[in-house]
């Protein structure tokens, strides 16, 4: 906090407009980083954070407006020249490939090479293990990406940006994927850069973290711009207000109800993942009617295999899944939906959650389709899909109500509703909720939130696995953390210490 | 009622009819150019082609005798590809269906319509099996269908070339078979036409002959049924819905409960069986017979252009089952008369399929066109 | 003792001339379907080429400007291609399928202009020369028929075709090109991001896969024959698509597959002159059946290249 050189402009967004089409995802922004500042650029999902950042770093053209680095004028056609002007971008998504090593992805693009066009890999992994060490980025550079931790390939990632001179550096909601230790490690190497004179973005939606390390905070709300403070002279509290255009309260009011019976027990599961390792690793789980219970914990210790082993999408390898007393374990995504009455909300909602070419009054059938009133004996009945897509729009707030427009054409918001009104409506004993509020705008996970609670008051069971802590703690009863697989300890709700729980997640003991 | 009128203009505006009717002229246009650039004259080449469809009733049988089992392959990829896979073994499935029928046609004694059933029905479900071995390879062992197929193409070819070999089945040294019964014929008055009655009765009618001059049958009659079946399954049935869900997004289907496996094998099975038909009502109704294959015919692949330009839709086939039967018997024409390469109608094809695969391209000429008209 | 060893250089010797023409073609999807765009039209190109390839050697008299040719003609459809899929992100299978019907058109089209309306062309006065051919025969260095001239006295198409493979291995995995052409298949966003043109990179693959393809088809038409015909090129392409999927989308990998599928031809050739008591067309169906089977057996769910048949738009307008 004390490197801010406020005599040296390292980057200035003037009046920045981007168009797509009819569509205004910038409408003239404005922003300034001064050289050795942390600056975070605020703003809910689809606010146009990533757009402007995209801008900045050449993968799009501002439809208007100026760009100065370092007080000159620039014109960013491509990230090419941003690099040359020492811009360099960590994205959400990793852009690493996944089959070359540390290295290899560092050097890429700006190779070392002998004759021939010859690569140098020696003299690659020679250059990467020096920057590593200079800024306390620890990598192998031989290691393959795809054997690495997240936390390695973000490093990896900022290594990619240092290789390339950057002196200004874009970071992408870095945080999202990582646990909380690597999030304490990733603040101390924020602190190693600015403290060598570079300037830091960070593209976020969550305050504490601004609180934590930024300087000085752009809040963006629609595209447009809305406001520049200084992190230390305003509360969490202004920060939610400015960005959502409303005040907002966090908390989700919850009524009081008591536990109900046992509805599902996991005993000793082992379900492996896509490369055979064992990602759920001998899990017990109990999960009671009546009760939230959340799965906290990070990205990849298992909760994809576990949701797709519970729905019969993977195969268990060992251990049971018992319904009531009844062993459910490996029935078909058929049986557990039909017959177990399990439900579940999937994680990525275009992937697994909808067929986006197919209407929405499609989309709401799609466990249904084979039963009356939907169906009978094979020959579809549209009058009642229809007629029952209507209804679901109109209960459950799908916007826009027309029920024949194709899935692909609903905001982000406006699919998971269709898809909390396809389970919900499926009337489940046990509703499993992966990520339900991710990408979402806050209005809309609030009523994601107010969704799962009713379920709960009718007494259902209902599994949320979030990689947010804070939705966890706000809505579940009980709170699971999963580590490696496993489950390493339970913690009720209202006695939920967001440290502890941080401790646990990073595979520590409480 | 509402809803069909809504969905219609939908397609309208979404450009898939747009897109095709585009692709179609431009299929056109560059083949004429591609005509005056080795010196002929394209308004004449198509007025050719054009007589050579319409000029005569008998022309006009051709092409639809040509276009009949154009539609069915045709129907066969766009079945198989609405579940997202690519059934280039159209042509391997025909030629089963065709060897399948010819020898059902030999061997069997039945009476007339049961011969004709036994014979397509078993077709039918030689070449299902033999579409439905691709989508079991790549259910169970996760084989692409695009290569698979292609090894049963030629699987399938020499498998017929083989069966011809046979004494008691293939003519020795003709390098075909034996004409398979009348009783398995479904010409139109096949018979009838020949006997001194029909000859008689004909020379009155002179329009009427010319048209039984061609091997008029059955088959386009169940080219118009299938088509109608392909797309009443596809569209109102719960398999329909399965396999539509499972082309779409196959993660997304699976998680809803159907089985991704079974529908690619369900799917692949519905195609073969198609083609298969196909094969069966040419080797009833027109050859009566199979003959040695030096090289594919094509019927298959040909049929993957139908069912790109007709929109992957049971309508949509028939009606680009027609656009290419007609082009191919009107495009031998400028052969005759005026020593032009009747292979341009194969260029034109690809030429529209080129379009066909590029609706970005096709909207942004009609988007640029829109604007200059505005401004 | 002396007879098998001349069938086994019999097998060899028509087992390398079957597998070079597929070997050019494979490697040349190799390359495309690295760079990420699916390549299913390798059929019309070599088609193409092989007429191209013909044509060309039969009025120049010079096989080596026909197979120069035959590359470019193979290129151009390489071009179309690239166009399709590259700039207007066209689905890649059906652009493929495309190719094939331009391919065989423009072949036969231009065949029949200036082949007084047939549909092949005439023999070509000289054929690919076999650059080792001065080493055999009486008071050579080995004798003629005998092993080494069976297997070795082969057409320099057959040596280049090795030559390509080796150069492919070299340019994928040894040079700064080759390593960002992997990046463009595995991960496009990730290349475009440091500022590698996948637009570039693509357009130069494929039309080098067209290039490759066009001279898989003259190493037939005027190595293997001497002539192109209408039946030359059946299926070739699609094999040499099969042979790259099971050799898993490397060079090397795709060689050793067209040697297994040529030396199953090879087998069934030999068979047949020996008079094996099994059907030629049965004998036919070999190589077909050998393919499902590998495929089948163990490279059904190799890994493609990750971004392969995806469409890479940068959300730009």
């Amino acid at each position: 906090m004390t490197s801010v050189d406020f005599t040296h402009k390292a980057v200035e967004m003037i009046d920045v407009v981007k168009k797509f089409g009819d569509f205004t995802a910038n409408d003239r922004i404005s922003l300034t980083v001064h050289r050795g500042e942390v600056h975070a650029l605020l703003g809910e999902n689809g606010a146009g954070k990533t757009t402007l950042m995209n801008c900045l770093y050449g993968l799009y053209r501002p439809t208007e407006g100026s760009i100065r680095v370092n007080g000159q004028e620039v014109v960013i056609s491509d990230p090419n020249v941003a690099i040359g002007h020492g811009i360099g971008m960590v994205h959400q998504h990793f852009k690493l490939v996944e089959p070359f090593t540390v290295a290899e992805n560092i050097v890429l693009g700006l190779e070392p090479t002998k004759a021939l066009g010859l690569l140098d890999l020696a003299e690659a992994q020679r250059q990467v293990a020096e920057i590593s060490e200079r800024y306390g980025l620890a990598v192998d550079p031989q290691a393959r990406i795809e054997d690495i931790s997240v936390g390695s390939q973000q490093r990896v990632e900022i290594l990619k940006a240092l290789y390339r001179g950057a002196e200004i550096l874009i970071l992408d909601e870095p945080t999202a994927v990582l646990t909380p230790r690597e999030i304490k490690e990733l603040i101390t190497i924020i602190d190693n850069l600015t403290s060598e004179g570079k300037s830091i973005i960070i593209i976020t939606h969550k305050l504490h973290e601004i609180k934590q390390v930024a300087d000085y905070c752009t809040i963006i709300r629609r595209g447009k711009f809305i406001d520049r403070v200084e992190v230390d002279k305003v509360s969490e509290h202004e920060l939610a207000a400015k960005m959502v255009g409303r005040d907002v309260s966090f908390s989700v009011t919850k009524n009081k109800v008591v536990r109900g019976d046992r509805a599902l027990a996991i005993e000793q599961l082992v379900v492996r993942d896509n490369r055979s390792i064992a990602a759920v690793d001998r899990l017990d789980l109990e999960l009671y009617h009546s009760e939230i219970l959340g799965i906290a914990g990070v990205d990849g210790n298992g909760q994809s295999e576990l949701v797709e082993a519970l729905m019969g999408l993977r195969p268990v390898e060992s251990g049971k899944v018992l319904l009531k007393e009844q062993d459910i374990t490996n029935h078909t995504p058929r049986r557990m939906i039909s017959d177990h009455r399990v439900c579940s909300i999937h994680e990525d909602r275009q992937k697994r959650g909808l067929v986006l070419e197919f209407d929405v009054a499609e989309n709401l059938i799609l466990e249904t389709y084979g039963r009356a009133p939907f169906s009978h004996r094979g020959v579809l009945d549209h009058g009642e899909i229809y007629r029952f897509g209507d209804q679901c729009a109109e209960n459950f707030d799908i916007r826009p109500r027309t029920t024949t427009q194709q899935a692909k054409a609903l905001s982000g918001g406006n699919q998971q509703k269709v898809i909390i009104a396809r389970e919900v409506s499926n009337n489940p004993d046990i509703l499993i909720a992966s990520q339900p509020t991710r990408g979402l705008d806050v209005g809309a996970i609030e009523y994601v939130h107010q969704a799962l609670l009713e379920q709960r008051d009718k007494g259902k069971a209902v599994l949320l696995i979030s990689f947010e802590l804070d939705e966890i703690i706000n809505v579940a009863d009980r709170i699971a953390v999963i580590f490696e697989g496993r489950i390493i300890g339970i913690v009720d709700g209202a006695e939920a210490d967001e440290n502890r729980i941080g401790l646990l997640m990073a595979g520590g003991t409480a | 009622m509402s809803r069909l009128s809504v969905s219609l203009k939908e397609k309208f505006l979404n450009g898939a009819l747009s897109i095709t009717l585009m692709s179609v002229l431009f299929g056109f246009l560059l083949g004429g150019i591609i005509m005056l650039l080795a010196g002929f004259n394209p308004l004449e080449a198509y007025w050719v082609i054009i007589k050579g469809i319409f000029s005569r009733p008998k022309y006009v049988s051709y092409v639809i005798i040509y276009s009949t089992p154009l539609i069915i392959t045709g129907l066969s990829v766009a079945f198989a590809l609405r579940t997202g896979l690519f059934n280039i073994g159209a042509e391997g499935q025909y030629i089963m269906g065709a060897l399948a029928a010819a020898a059902a046609g030999y061997y069997l004694k039945l009476p007339m319509v049961l011969h004709v059933l036994a014979a397509v029905g078993l077709a039918v479900l030689v070449a299902a099996f033999w579409g439905g071995l691709a989508g079991w390879f790549k259910a169970r062992f996760g084989v692409n269908e695009v290569i698979s197929t292609i090894m049963l193409n030629w699987t399938a070819l020499y498998i017929s070339n083989w069966a011809i070999t046979i004494e008691s089945f293939g003519r020795q040294g003709t390098g075909k078979t034996y004409a398979i019964q009348p009783s398995a014929h479904i010409d139109i008055v096949g018979q009838w036409k020949r006997t001194p009655e029909g000859i008689a009765f004909l020379r009155e009618h002179p329009m009427l002959w010319d048209i039984l001059k061609s091997p008029v049958n059955l088959g386009f009659i169940f080219a118009l049924l299938l088509a109608a079946l392909v797309w009443y399954i596809l569209n109102k049935t719960t398999l329909g819905y399965e396999l539509r869900a499972v082309g779409h997004n196959p993660q997304a289907a699976e998680a809803g409960g159907i089985s991704v496996q079974r529908s690619m094998v369900v799917s692949m099975l519905i195609a073969g069986g198609l083609a298969g038909a196909a094969g069966a009502f040419q080797v009833l109704g027109v050859s009566h017979r199979i003959a040695t294959l030096a090289i594919m015919e094509g019927y298959g692949f040909d049929g993957i252009a139908v069912s790109l330009i007709g929109n992957n839709s049971g309508p949509g086939c028939v009606f680009a089952g027609l656009l290419f039967g007609a082009l191919k018997y009107g495009g031998s024409k400028i052969q005759d008369v005026m020593g032009a390469p009747t292979e341009v109608i194969n260029i034109m094809i690809g030429i529209i399929i080129f379009f066909v695969a590029m609706p970005k391209l096709i909207r942004m000429i009609l988007a640029y066109r829109k604007r200059r008209e505005q401004s | 003792m002396e007879s098998y060893v001349n069938d086994i250089a019999f097998i060899i010797g028509t087992t390398l001339m079957y597998s070079t023409p597929l070997v050019y073609a494979a490697v040349g999807g190799v390359i495309t379907e690295r760079s990420g765009i699916i390549n299913i039209g390798l059929e019309g190109m070599m088609y193409f080429g092989a007429f191209v390839g013909a044509a060309v050697a039969y009025f120049t008299g010079d096989p080596w400007m026909g197979f120069l040719c035959a590359g470019l003609a193979g290129a151009s459809l390489g071009l179309l291609h690239a166009i399709a899929t590259v700039s207007f992100s066209a689905e890649q299978i059906v652009s493929g399928i495309a190719i094939n019907f331009l391919g065989v058109g423009f072949a036969l089209f231009i065949s029949r202009l200036v082949f007084d309306g047939a549909t092949q062309t005439l023999t070509v006065p000289n054929k690919i020369p076999l650059p080792l051919d001065f080493l055999f025969g009486e008071g050579k260095l080995f004798v003629s028929a005998g092993f080494m001239d069976l297997v070795f006295n082969r057409f320099a198409t057959v040596y280049l075709a090795f030559l390509l493979v080796f150069v492919a291995w070299f340019v994928l995995y040894k040079t700064s090109l080759g390593m960002r052409l992997r990046a463009v298949g595995e991960h496009p966003e990730a290349a475009d991001s440091l500022g590698i043109s996948v637009f570039k990179i693509r357009y130069g693959a494929v039309i080098a896969s067209g290039f490759l393809a066009g001279l898989g088809g003259a190493a037939m038409s005027i190595a293997v024959v001497s002539r192109f015909s209408n039946t030359l090129i059946s299926g070739h392409g699609f094999i040499a698509l099969a042979a790259m999927i099971f050799g898993k989308w490397k060079p090397q990998g795709a060689l050793l597959a067209c040697l297994i599928f040529g030396g199953a031809k090879g087998l069934e050739i030999f068979m047949g002159a020996k008079g094996v008591p099994i059907p030629s067309s049965l004998l036919a169906t070999l190589p077909y059946i050998l393919t499902i089977v590998i495929l089948v057996g163990w490279v059904g769910r190799s890994q493609p290249p990750a971004s392969i048949g995806k469409i890479f738009d940068k959300g730009e307008n």
